[in-house]
């Protein structure tokens, strides 16, 4: 679905980066006012939809660089990690911990939530976009509604689910 | 502490293996040897000699402590066998894998999963709790699964990995279930305070159904008649991979768990018999087996079996004795099934095929690998001078406390194995010179280091088998407690006049026999008995055609795939359960619960605006104003969290009502118009109508009641007050999120990402136009080629 609106391409282009910061700043700000790494992951999946929308599928595939996949990985990854650093000072997995300092004479705290939300962020956006992506990637690979109708009633027509047991006489 | 370390380092260098890979290529395998070296040899000398004295190390980590949950970690003689035996396998084998998978495209990926094994299996025999037991065990499942399945362009592959996933996974859960019964029990999953009063257990109403859970578990992993299917299978598996399960992991697991139980079970007269007649059946079987097969790999599978059978024979008995010599021949089995399995891999991998029909000669071009053979098959054969025949003289000697069944039971499982022996040795190397590759030569250092060491110690162990006295004796005590007797092994025994030794000779009498006329009873097992383990193995696939067979029949009944239908049968099955608790509970509302004056204006305006919207979407004529007129349902949601002070909510309910529109409407482009004449008769419309009023008037009934009782707000009071000090945050729904329901998020995220791979996955699957996956099922296949 790419609309090829000019009116919208420009808009997106001053749009994304504000909306990026936007969820970064709610992501961040979580641990102590509305936010966090659910709707911060969540802005960043609709400005990365927008500019889907505004550009298509391919063009917000590379300004991404990174597989929605990817990046759900990552995120669990990220996520994961951040509850073993507990561990080391005796504490349980998960437990938070925390480092405070100051920039600018401002107090500074970082701490493992913080890490864990950055996962968290990171799953949401890969979810939405993983899906947002594949639907596209159908739109773009059939013309009309019809033709994608046909191949999936193909598939299904042909297609026997297979058991394991047909495997089984090997 | 540190003994938790040798369980984590495995994993965390199984994490980081195929990034080592990378760089370091064919030298990996030497490297990455270098965890399971150092792991031996830190268990070796820093609790060798203390736990040697009858001591026992214990460590723990608390994990869920309230639960009772801890990653605790105890050594004592029997573990420290075990983990012995693991680590130092352990680094043959990753030396082996080198060589026999050189050049292989997913090298890396086969390290990692097998240090994930090799870790998992070190957890299992040095957890000292229950549950971290159960984990590490079901650790060791998934990791094997890997393992067999690592060839999975092969049916028979992915075939053979999920039978034994299934089947060690079924028992895991029994095992599992046995582990909860004793917490319960005991209030403690604790090994260390278990041992203490190892009586506990028998005490308790439910040690029957324990007793079950307990053998399920270990009858699977051991591979015990009629859970055997899975063991012959696994060697779908790459050699390197078969050697390590059969010789000194995965199934040694089951005996290792029988072993670790027998303290708990002293005098149980079930436990005992259950142990002995399956143990003899599964070896006496076996042995048949052995005979019948011709690839070289199957007959050291069975032998497997034979071995894992004996051992439960002999931990079934339960005297000393009998103890004494299952630990003895536990360590002289894994010394040569690994040998023997590293050998096999080498001359398939040089010679081409596995088959001891196609081969012969060998013993000019594989003159190491022969002698290794030979070394490690004496052993087997249980002939002296090798560490065997001391195992063998001793299970005899343990038998003849027992029943004469399971004597003659286990005389002719020994002479069945004696003449298997003979054919692995003789069969490939005599002869006239056969093979399926031309140029056949001596298989590469990596793949020689191992069987090589292996058998020798086979040979040197049966000369000095008082080098195992100390380890024998504290492994003993870990099963029967026997204060100040020392074990004496030595190679002869003192009369030869010793019905034990008598038996040896008759075996090994009968064994030639058997052995000089092997071609006849070869063919004569294989034409008599076509398949003779024809039994469980088509238990197997029956249960699992079945099990698939009504999951088709269910799936078809409930979801009809047309979507109206789903919703409408969820909608029904879930609100006459919601009706059924209403009157139930008698929660009909009476009339001062309806009470309107607290409300502003506001909230009149947003009730319309949700009312609107949904008439809007009921009575739509296309599908985009339908998904709009919801859109305006979900944001007026949204206004309500924010009337009701929960910006977060909110935030969140504004982004999912705005994606769910992008999604939505991204599917409904593509879809073909709305066409008016397929929508819902009159009667259809009138019924769901009904459906969706009876819905909405009952869970506001719910509603209505939840409110009339007063909230309970213990917990949000909690959490109120423990937010800053405790989770160092001003946004509760944050910190609760993040921190103190952290382990709830992490599920979640889990789940979602599942979710997105099973979405992305039905939107990417298409019927591929070319079979991508080779059928093929070819016995001897080419698993790394040189």
């Amino acid at each position: 679905m790419i609309l090829n609106s000019i009116i919208l391409q420009t808009a997106t282009r001053l749009l994304i980066s504000l909306l990026l910061l936007l969820s970064i700043w709610i992501l961040l700000r979580g641990h102590n006012l509305p936010g966090g790494g659910f709707i911060g992951g969540l802005v960043g999946a609709s400005a990365c939809a927008l500019y889907t929308i505004a550009y298509g599928v391919t063009k917000a595939k590379e300004a991404l660089r990174l597989e929605p996949r990817l990046m759900i990985g990552l995120g669990l990854v990220v996520a994961v990690l951040s509850g073993f650093i507990a561990l080391p000072f005796g504490d349980a997995f998960l437990a938070g911990e925390w480092l405070k300092f100051y920039i600018f004479g401002e107090e500074v705290k970082i701490g493992t939530p913080t890490i864990f939300d950055i996962g968290v962020y990171f799953v949401v956006i890969g979810v939405t976009l993983a899906m947002i992506f594949a639907l596209e990637e159908i739109n773009v690979e059939y013309e009309t509604a019809n033709d994608l109708a046909n191949d999936l009633a193909n598939d299904i027509a042909t297609t026997d689910i297979k058991t394991s047991s047909d495997e089984v006489t090997s | 502490m540190s003994l938790g370390w040798t369980v984590f380092s495995g994993f965390i260098l199984a994490a980081l293996a195929p990034f080592i890979h990378r760089f370091t290529k064919n030298a990996t395998g030497w490297l990455l040897s270098l965890l399971p070296l150092g792991i031996a040899g830190y268990l070796f000398f820093n609790f060798f000699d203390s736990v040697t004295q009858g001591k026992a190390i214990a460590t723990s980590i608390p994990y869920f402590s309230d639960l009772g949950v801890n990653l605790s970690f105890y050594l004592d003689g029997l573990s420290l066998m075990f983990a012995l035996l693991i680590s130092v396998f352990g680094f043959f084998i990753i030396i082996y894998a080198g060589g026999y998978l050189k050049g292989d495209a997913h090298l890396g990926r086969f390290y990692m999963y097998l240090l994930m094994f090799m870790a998992s299996m070190l957890g299992v025999v040095l957890a000292s709790n229950l549950i971290a037991l159960f984990i590490f065990w079901e650790l060791t499942s998934i990791s094997s699964f890997f393992l067999i399945s690592y060839k999975h362009n092969y049916a028979s592959a992915r075939k053979s990995a999920q039978q034994a996933l299934v089947i060690t996974g079924l028992g895991g859960l029994a095992l599992l279930a046995g582990f909860i019964l004793i917490g319960l029990q005991t209030g403690t999953y604790e090994l260390t305070e278990l041992l203490q009063s190892p009586e506990v257990l028998q005490e308790f109403s439910f040690f029957p159904i324990l007793l079950i859970f307990l053998l399920l578990g270990a009858f699977t992993k051991s591979a015990q008649w009629p859970f055997h299917v899975w063991l012959p299978n696994a060697m779908e598996a790459p050699t390197p991979v078969s050697a390590y399960l059969h010789s000194a992991t995965m199934v040694k697991a089951g005996i290792y768990l029988l072993a670790r139980f027998s303290p708990f079970m002293e005098g149980v007269e079930v436990w005992q018999y259950v142990l002995m007649s399956f143990g003899a059946l599964t070896a006496l079987m076996a042995s048949l087996l052995a005979l019948k097969s011709s690839d070289l790999k199957q007959i050291l599978a069975y032998s497997t079996l034979i071995a894992l059978g004996t051992l439960t024979l002999l931990i079934g008995i339960g005297t000393e004795k009998a103890f004494k010599a299952a630990m003895v021949f536990l360590l002289a089995h894994s010394l040569y099934k690994g040998a023997l399995f590293m050998a096999a891999g080498a001359i398939d991998h040089e010679a081409g095929t596995r088959d001891i029909r196609k081969l012969g000669g060998l013993i000019g071009k594989m003159p190491i690998t022969f002698l290794a053979v030979l070394a490690a098959g004496i052993s087997m054969a249980g002939l002296p001078p090798a560490f065997g025949f001391i195992g063998k003289e001793l299970s005899y000697k343990a038998l003849l406390t027992k029943e004469m069944v399971f004597v003659i039971a286990a005389v002719l499982t020994n002479i069945g194995l004696f003449a298997a022996s003979w054919v692995v040795i003789t069969k490939p190397f005599f002869g006239k010179l056969k093979a399926a590759k031309d140029h056949v030569h001596e298989a590469p250092v990596s793949m020689l280091l191992g069987p090589v060491i292996l058998a020798t110690s086979c040979i040197v162990f049966g000369f000095f088998p008082g080098w195992f006295d100390g380890l024998i004796t504290s492994a003993q005590n870990s099963l029967l407690p026997v204060d100040g007797k020392k074990v004496h092994l030595h190679l002869l025994p003192e009369t030869f006049s010793d019905p034990a030794f008598i038996l040896s000779a008759i075996t090994v009498g009968s064994g030639a026999l058997v052995f000089f006329l092997w071609r006849p009873v070869f063919e004569g097992l294989n034409s008599l008995v076509p398949r003779l383990d024809i039994g469980p193995a088509k238990w197997y696939d029956w249960a699992l055609q079945d099990l698939q067979r009504v999951a088709k029949w269910q799936t078809k009944l409930i979801q009809t795939g047309n979507l109206r239908n789903d919703l409408r049968y969820t909608f029904i099955v879930v609100f006459a359960l919601i009706i059924y608790a209403i009157f139930r509970n008698n929660l009909i509302p009476t009339a001062d619960t309806w009470n309107f004056s607290g409300l502003a204006i506001y909230d009149f305006i947003l009730f319309f605006l949700m009312l609107g919207g949904a008439f809007a979407a009921v009575n739509a004529r296309t599908r985009l104003s339908a998904i709009t007129a919801l859109g305006a349902v979900g944001f007026s949601v949204a206004l309500v969290f924010i009337v009701y002070a929960a910006p977060d909510l909110a935030l969140t309910q504004f982004m999912i009502e705005t994606l769910v529109v992008i999604i939505i409407a991204l599917v409904v482009i593509r879809l073909p118009a709305f066409n008016l004449e397929e929508r819902s008769t009159q009667t259809e419309r009138f019924r769901d109508s009904i459906i969706a009023g009876v819905s909405g008037v009952s869970i506001t009934v719910i509603m209505l009641a939840v409110l009339s009782n007063p909230l309970n707000t213990n917990l949000s009071e909690y959490f109120a007050a423990q937010s800053v000090p405790g989770g160092k945050g001003h946004n509760i729904v944050n910190v609760i999120l993040v921190d103190f329901r952290g382990i709830d998020t992490m599920g979640e995220i889990s789940v979602l990402a599942v979710a997105a791979m099973g979405v992305y996955a039905l939107l990417k699957y298409r019927k591929p136009k070319e079979p991508e996956l080779t059928e093929d099922t070819n016995e001897s296949n080419g698993e790394g080629q040189a």
